[in-house]
């Protein structure tokens, strides 16, 4: 049956645009103007989708954002989206829409049985019921049950679509732009000053569009021409106004009309904001008002109005207030017969002339019994004396108006009950924010205007000089009247009278929260999910609210309302995240090296934000089988690794030596010019916060490294406590990671490596001891020679500029050709660290001391340090704390994995072991497996045999505690 | 009719739709005193209520809540339960809860909805891989089911996750505890308020507690917006409050209040049919038994009592859903929201004494309020019934900062802001 | 939320960190006992209402200064360098 067609009248569709879309794989027209549902419905399409849990027939109630019922999954392959809202759909050519949550089809969908089980199926069903015959039987039933979820299908596919974000400001931003939203933006454009029009719609004018009067769109349109000629003025169609955030962050979701982002997120900064939000039809409640068919009086009318699709013959109007009449006129003007059930007894003169001239029959004192009809409605049986059955096409009900108080309270203020227009209106603005227009309950035209004006001169002192606002040639507002009817269904068909559409809440679920006690708005939207949906209950938290109200017997203002929560509506995903996503996911920190790494066979590894060379292909193709060779390079010759990513901070000043001295456990006061120092700094609590090698430059001047991972949190923590608490110290910190770049120079034949490129520089071990540091220029750029050893060999650190440090690179590699230097990566670093027994990130994680790291001897005893109070205390220096151990595998064929727990050879394997493994490598200079590792009471038991309890894999290997340091104990090689 | 929940009264009650439900728990005017009053009708002190009933056969108990039961975290979650726990005492304390968790709908006769769908950590390095298999192992030297995967069985379980060569921070492996899951949150605290209330505990909602009496170091009573109520034993489970509610007492405590984000996208068919986290950013997701996928991150970092949250965060929260998993970038939100989070030094709670005799502490509960609950209430239960601690609760003392034995899980260090 | 730098103005928050409650006085380096050194790391009197707060510049000028909020709304109650 065909219910809707598309009448000769002009309108918003640009008759001469016509426009192809895809619904339900059955190609279809519409005209450009038209929103994908008001397209179906003039293609005489009314069934258009199956509710959540009964999968009961459903059609279009609105023509806007509050639409519950027609949603869909639009798009193919890489853009399908699931539950796209029909009403607010523009149609585009190419629109490929599919009907969602029936199988087979619409038309006849297996899953409507649960229509029958619905006596079952009320308020709270599943908490009741599924808990046996056993614990965990939730697991039989709940696969089941979830194949009924949710709506559309999301597709695994990846999105094709781009995505902004864009930071803006301005002075006013107006959010709506209806009759109250284009007299606020003329108003304040005309000051000069920055102002914002945002409208979800693509087309500005709000309720004007669906007014259908010549004058009001000669209005909108000379408001807009003036807003288009002002050049402070940025007009946002397709812009939906989500979220008010702390100190005025809007934000706006804008879909551009064409841009090759699909949509931007405006991260908006308005000095102040004018709402002009408007309001939302209710409908009303009566058995079986969700049958196709049935629609918002409202909807109804911009269907028409704006779109020129009216019900085909008649249409009933049901009513509590004089909005509908609008509705009702407007359609019997274009020759649909209509009649008016009215629940009121009286209605005022003027009304009733107009019906009476237009001949619409009047029904007062009298609702909706019941609706005939399952996929499309064919009449409806007035309740009341006048228990009649009329055929029609179409119901319109009107149960009043919710103003869209959303954005008003995202920032706390509560909604308030008027009992004069039967709606929740703003509780109240806050500081820099004004209402105008139905949002605030004033629901005349003329009246929605004026308030515009008012609302943009208290938002801009400015207007005080500017003209007023040329008002349309309408006639003065009728007096707005309502009796609310929150609940018009007979009792014995409450459970057909829907309040929630599009989660199947009735009356009697309701009725049935209420009984249990779930009394409070927020048990009865959890315990029916009742605005639980993605209509967010626009259309029936008021009423199901004030049912409740009048089962508690309370005033609706003692009741109060629900929480509205941002976004206004569901929100794109990909919209939010803009552009930094997947590999722009967050920034890649680059060393200076990093392209030599690329061109020279690195794989790479990302090791916190940074991407680091793992190891090289002239080593092998694996990691397993490179870092060995790399391990054995740096053993027996010479290789070159990247350390740019180490933190390095440049500590200037006359007390540089005194703040040193207190933020690291050992001293720094009396550290020679042109010598380093390892040194260890705890947090306040005496944990180990990082550590690293400092060197002092000259007097004043100390160059810091730190840990790769800890870079940023050592630099913060200097400059806060020299910026809050040792203002005295004359200390100046900078950090130089980024500005420059290093690289370590490893090996026996190190040194040699460094005389064939700085062949000018006397680094013999006389005048570059283990720990000396050496500034000089090179061809005119600054090099900076450490002598350190993360390896334990004979090595050095070459720093310098980033901008030279490939140069650099290349020319030590170049010059050290003849000797077989070659570059090794983060693997083999890390291996031969392990070696030599130095603790690195794995071993520090903020719970061990400087004890467990076997390094308390370094503090000094006398000194005062950062972190010195706390260190002592009981448990911190208990004698059964974990502390490091080497460990060394006695199986062979066996690996020792990190992760591992440790257990004493006589423990039983269970519980949380005596320690555990922090980091393992295979030794090349002993030929098995090492490790690090922190074991209950450390080298008190040196020799001892203990197993290493892998049970994620089943292995139980036997291990030694040994000495971490594993090679040279004496550091000969390191003062080589 | 019967007060029971079951397949058969529900038919019962679809026949005869004249006999309504009995009200889930009772509304009683609070009385003038009570042996034990609990402050705070969250999971928490519901369920403490509950045990102290159960176990220890207290009946005189009153739940003092001031807005409605389950108005504060237990219904703000993202509905996680885990036992993946591996420093001595959480790890007990977490698997207690789960087993709990397991039996619990049948316990209360309320369906919590308690699905062991799994959960899956996501390691993105090599290190994270060793640090999780630590985890792992610890969990299954007590007896806690743990799977360690490599990336390719990941990609199985998972495939809908990001696995091109441009992937950041792309998927090493993953530790796996196949009993993890979620919660239907709001049931838990309906589930234990109506085994509670019959069992004679008195629930009284839209009661504000505004003093805690004292006479000298012992607790008499509270102030109310409801009238003074007396006891000598009162237990504060009020979670982003705590530190407020101690105040009242004259208790400081080491205890910061932050506000933790939750998100939720439109209903969609079943797509993630794990709890998925991620161990590059602080990022948790799974898909709710309506369609929706319910996901968070971290809290947004600074004190706060407001329940509004700060759009970058918000922000990153969308980043690490659609870099992880590329479909959700199609989805679309729909609501997000926030509670106020107890945070600790070391991220671990307090379940203990307080200075003052009679008042009881449970709090600091962080980011594991929620699948805390059964043992929490089990064992702050044991504790007021007892007036000492169970053994599953010695480690959360408020002594443990100046003894040095901070429980700090995660490794993240002294800071609550940063836990 | 809009932080005033009182060296670069009022930024969005994303710019900031937190760094914890400035109310506490620090011991002075190398004085107060364990006991001082737990209360001061340890003990927040985390109110809800205004609170003096560090809070860092760190994508700026890298300053830190601090901040009196009301936790109860994150209205800006003041700053001092």
């Amino acid at each position: 049956m065909t219910a809707f067609k598309r009448i000769d009248k002009q309108s918003h569709i640009d008759r001469t645009k016509l426009i192809s879309f895809q619904f339900d794989g059955k190609m279809t027209n519409g005209f450009a103007g038209d929103t994908l549902a008001s397209a179906l419905l003039a293609n005489g399409k009314t069934l258009l989708g199956r509710s959540f849990k009964y999968h009961r027939p459903r059609g279009i109630i609105g023509a806007g954002i509050e639409e519950p019922n027609a949603l869909f999954t639009t798009g193919i392959g890489g853009r399908t989206e699931p539950n796209t809202i029909s009403t607010t759909a523009e149609l585009k050519s190419g629109i490929t829409a599919k009907s969602q949550n029936a199988w087979p089809s619409l038309n006849f969908d297996l899953m409507a049985v649960n229509q029958l089980l619905s006596p079952l199926f009320g308020a709270g069903f599943y908490y009741k019921t599924f808990m046996g015959p056993f614990k965990k039987s939730w697991m039989m039933y709940e696969p089941i049950i979830r194949k009924a979820a949710g709506l559309g299908a999301a597709l695994p596919d990846l999105d094709t679509a781009r995505y902004d974000m864009r930071y803006m400001f301005c002075d006013v931003l107006v959010i709506g732009s209806g009759p109250a939203g284009l007299a606020a933006a003329v108003t304040a454009a005309r000051t000069g000053a920055r102002v914002v029009l945002a409208e979800q719609d693509f087309e500005f004018g709000g309720s004007i569009l669906s007014s259908g009067s010549e004058e009001l769109e000669r209005w909108r349109k000379t408001q807009i021409a003036e807003l288009e000629k002002s050049s402070e003025v940025r007009l946002l169609k397709r812009t939906t106004a989500q979220g008010i955030y702390d100190d005025n962050l809007v934000v706006l979701n804008h879909t551009p009309e064409s841009h090759s982002a699909l949509m931007i997120t405006e991260q908006l900064r308005a000095r102040t904001i004018i709402m002009a939000t408007g309001a939302i039809e209710r409908p009303l409640v009566f058995a079986n008002n969700d049958r196709p068919g049935v629609m918002l009086a409202s909807a109804l009318r911009t269907y028409l109005n704006r779109f020129s699709v009216a019900p085909k013959k008649r249409a009933v109007i049901v009513t509590n207030n004089d909005s509908a009449y609008a509705t009702a006129f407007d359609l019997a003007e274009h020759d649909v017969a209509v009649t008016v059930a009215e629940h009121r007894s009286a209605l005022s003169g003027d009304l009733l002339a107009k019906a009476a001239q237009l001949g619409i029959a009047i029904f007062p004192s009298c609702g909706i019994s019941d609706v005939v009809g399952e996929k499309q409605m064919r009449a409806v049986r007035l309740s009341g004396r006048h228990a009649v059955t009329i055929e029609c096409d179409v119901l319109g009900m009107s149960g009043g108006w919710s103003p869209a108080v959303h954005l008003t309270s995202h920032g706390g203020i509560k909604p308030k009950f008027d009992e004069k227009i039967a709606a929740f209106i703003p509780g109240g603005f806050a500081k820099s924010h004004f209402g105008a227009g139905a949002v605030k309950g004033t629901f005349g035209l003329l009246a929605a205007i004026r308030e515009g004006e008012v609302a943009a001169r208290a938002a801009l002192p400015e207007c005080k000089k500017i003209k007023e606002l040329d008002l349309p040639a309408i006639r003065e507002d009728r007096k707005y009247s309502i009796q609310p009817i929150w609940n018009a269904a007979e009792k014995a068909n409450e459970k057909y009278a829907f309040v929630d559409f599009q989660n199947d809440v009735t009356v009697k679920d309701i009725r049935g929260a209420h009984q249990e006690g779930y009394l409070s708005v927020e048990h009865l939207k959890r315990y029916t999910t009742l605005g639980m949906g993605t209509d967010q209950g626009k259309t029936s938290n008021i009423n199901a609210l004030a049912m409740m109200a009048d089962l508690r017997g309370l005033a609706m203002s003692q009741a109060g309302t629900t929480t509205f929560r941002p976004p206004y509506s569901p929100i794109t995903v990909g919209a939010i995240a803009g552009r930094t996503v997947a590999a722009h996911f967050r920034p890649k920190r680059l060393s200076p090296l990093h392209d030599w790494h690329v061109n020279n066979g690195a794989t790479f590894i990302e090791a916190g934000l940074w991407m680091r060379a793992w190891y090289y292909n002239w080593a092998g193709n694996t990691p397993e089988a490179a870092y060995i060779k790399e391990m054995e390079l740096v053993r027996q010759n010479v290789g070159i690794a990247d350390v740019s990513t180490l933190g390095k901070i440049d500590v200037q000043g006359p007390d540089a030596a005194e703040f040193l001295n207190r933020v690291y456990v050992n001293g720094f006061a009396k550290l020679p010019v042109g010598r380093a120092r390892y040194g260890v700094m705890l947090n306040d609590d005496g944990v180990v916060l990082d550590d690293g090698t400092t060197s002092r430059i000259n007097d004043t001047q100390f160059y810091m490294t730190t840990t790769t991972a800890q870079a940023g949190e050592v630099m913060s923590w200097l400059e806060y406590l020299l910026q809050m608490h040792w203002t005295d110290l004359d200390v100046h910190v900078t950090s130089l990671t980024d500005q420059w770049g290093g690289m370590a120079v490893s090996g026996p034949n190190s040194r040699r490596a460094l005389q064939l490129a700085f062949p000018e520089i006397d680094i013999t071990n006389e005048a570059l001891p283990y720990l000396g540091v050496m500034d000089f220029k090179f061809e005119g750029v600054g090099v900076r020679v450490l002598r350190l050893s993360f390896s334990g060999e004979l090595a050095y650190e070459v720093h310098c500029s980033a901008d030279y440090t490939t140069a650099l690179w290349e020319h030590i590699l170049n010059a050290a050709a003849p000797l077989g230097i070659k570059p090794y990566g983060l693997e083999a670093l890390a291996s031969l660290r392990i070696e030599k027994g130095h603790v690195a990130g794995a071993d520090l994680d903020h719970r061990n001391t400087l004890d467990d790291l076997g390094l308390g001897k370094m503090a000094g005893k006398d000194k005062a340090y950062i972190g010195k109070e706390l260190r002592f205390r009981e448990d911190c220096q208990a004698p059964e704390r974990w502390s490091l151990v080497g460990i060394e595998c006695m199986e062979d064929g066996a690996k020792l994995r990190g992760g591992a727990i440790l257990f004493a050879a006589t423990d039983e394997i269970k519980g949380h072991g005596r320690g555990y493994i922090t980091s393992v490598t295979w030794s090349t200079e002993l030929n098995k497996y090492i490790a690090l590792a922190l074991y209950n009471g450390g080298m008190k038991h040196e020799g001892k045999e203990i197993i290493c309890a892998f049970p994620l894999k089943n292995e139980n290997v036997k291990a030694r505690i040994v000495s971490p340091h594993f090679i040279d104990k004496q550091g000969e090689r390191l003062h080589a | 009719m019967a007060k029971g929940y079951s397949i058969f009264s529900l038919v019962k009650h679809a026949l005869r739709p004249s006999e309504p439900w009995p009200e889930a728990w009772e509304k009683p005017e609070p009385k003038s005193s009570y042996d034990v009053i609990i402050i705070g009708g969250g999971g928490h002190g519901l369920a403490t209520a509950y045990y102290l009933a159960k176990n220890h056969g207290i009946k005189n108990i009153a739940v003092l809540e001031k807005s409605y039961i389950g108005s504060g975290n237990v219904g703000r979650n993202t509905t996680l339960i885990r036992s993946n726990y591996m420093i001595g005492g959480n790890t007990a304390f977490f698997e207690k809860s789960m087993q709990l968790w397991e039996g619990l709908s049948h316990e209360l006769n309320f369906n919590c909805m308690v699905s062991h769908r799994g959960q899956m950590i996501l390691a993105v390095s090599p290190g994270q891989v060793d640090a999780f298999a630590r985890r792992g192992n610890i969990m299954r030297l007590n007896g806690i089911d743990a799977e360690l995967m490599d990336r390719n069985e990941v990609m199985k379980e998972l495939p809908y996750l990001d696995y091109s060569k441009e992937a950041r921070f792309p998927v090493h492996g993953a530790i796996h505890q196949p009993r993890a899951g979620t919660v239907r949150h709001d049931a838990v605290a309906w589930g234990y308020a109506r085994a509670a209330s019959q069992l004679g505990v008195h629930i009284i909602e839209n009661c504000e507690v505004s003093a805690i009496l004292k006479d000298g170091d012992k607790v008499v009573g509270v102030e109310t917006s409801r009238g003074k109520i007396l006891s000598s034993k009162v237990g504060i489970a009020v979670a982003g409050h705590t530190s407020h509610v101690a105040k009242m007492a004259g208790l400081r405590l080491p205890v910061e209040s932050h506000i933790l984000q939750a998100f939720v996208t439109e209903p969609v068919k079943p797509i993630v049919h794990h709890v998925v986290s991620w161990g590059a950013e602080l990022f948790y997701l799974s898909q709710s038994d309506k369609g929706g996928i319910v996901f968070g991150g971290h809290i947004d970092g600074f004190n706060t009592y407001t329940q509004r949250g700060q759009f970058h965060r918000i922000q990153n929260v969308m980043e690490s859903a659609t870099t992880l998993l590329p479909f959700m970038s199609r989805m679309r939100l729909l609501r997000h929201w926030g509670g106020i989070q107890d945070m600790t030094p070391d991220g671990s709670p307090f379940i203990c004494k307080t200075p003052i005799d009679g008042l009881y502490l449970n709090g600091g509960w962080c980011y594991q309020g929620f699948k805390a609950t059964p043992a929490s209430g089990t064992t702050f239960a044991y504790m007021i019934a007892n007036d000492q601690e169970h053994e599953l609760n010695k480690c959360f003392s408020l002594d443990r900062f100046e003894k040095g034995k901070e429980l700090d899980e995660y490794g993240i260090g002294n800071w609550a802001y940063k836990q | 939320m809009r932080v005033p730098c009182p060296h670069c103005g009022e930024r969005d928050v994303a710019e900031f960190r937190y760094g914890g409650d400035a109310s506490k006085m620090r011991p002075t380096h190398d004085t107060g006992d364990l006991k001082q050194w737990h209360d001061y790391k340890f003990v927040f009197d985390n109110p809800k209402g205004p609170h003096l707060e560090y809070w860092q510049h760190v994508y700026g000028c890298r300053q830190w200064f601090k901040l009196n909020r009301n936790t109860a709304t994150n209205e800006i109650i003041g700053g001092e360098k």
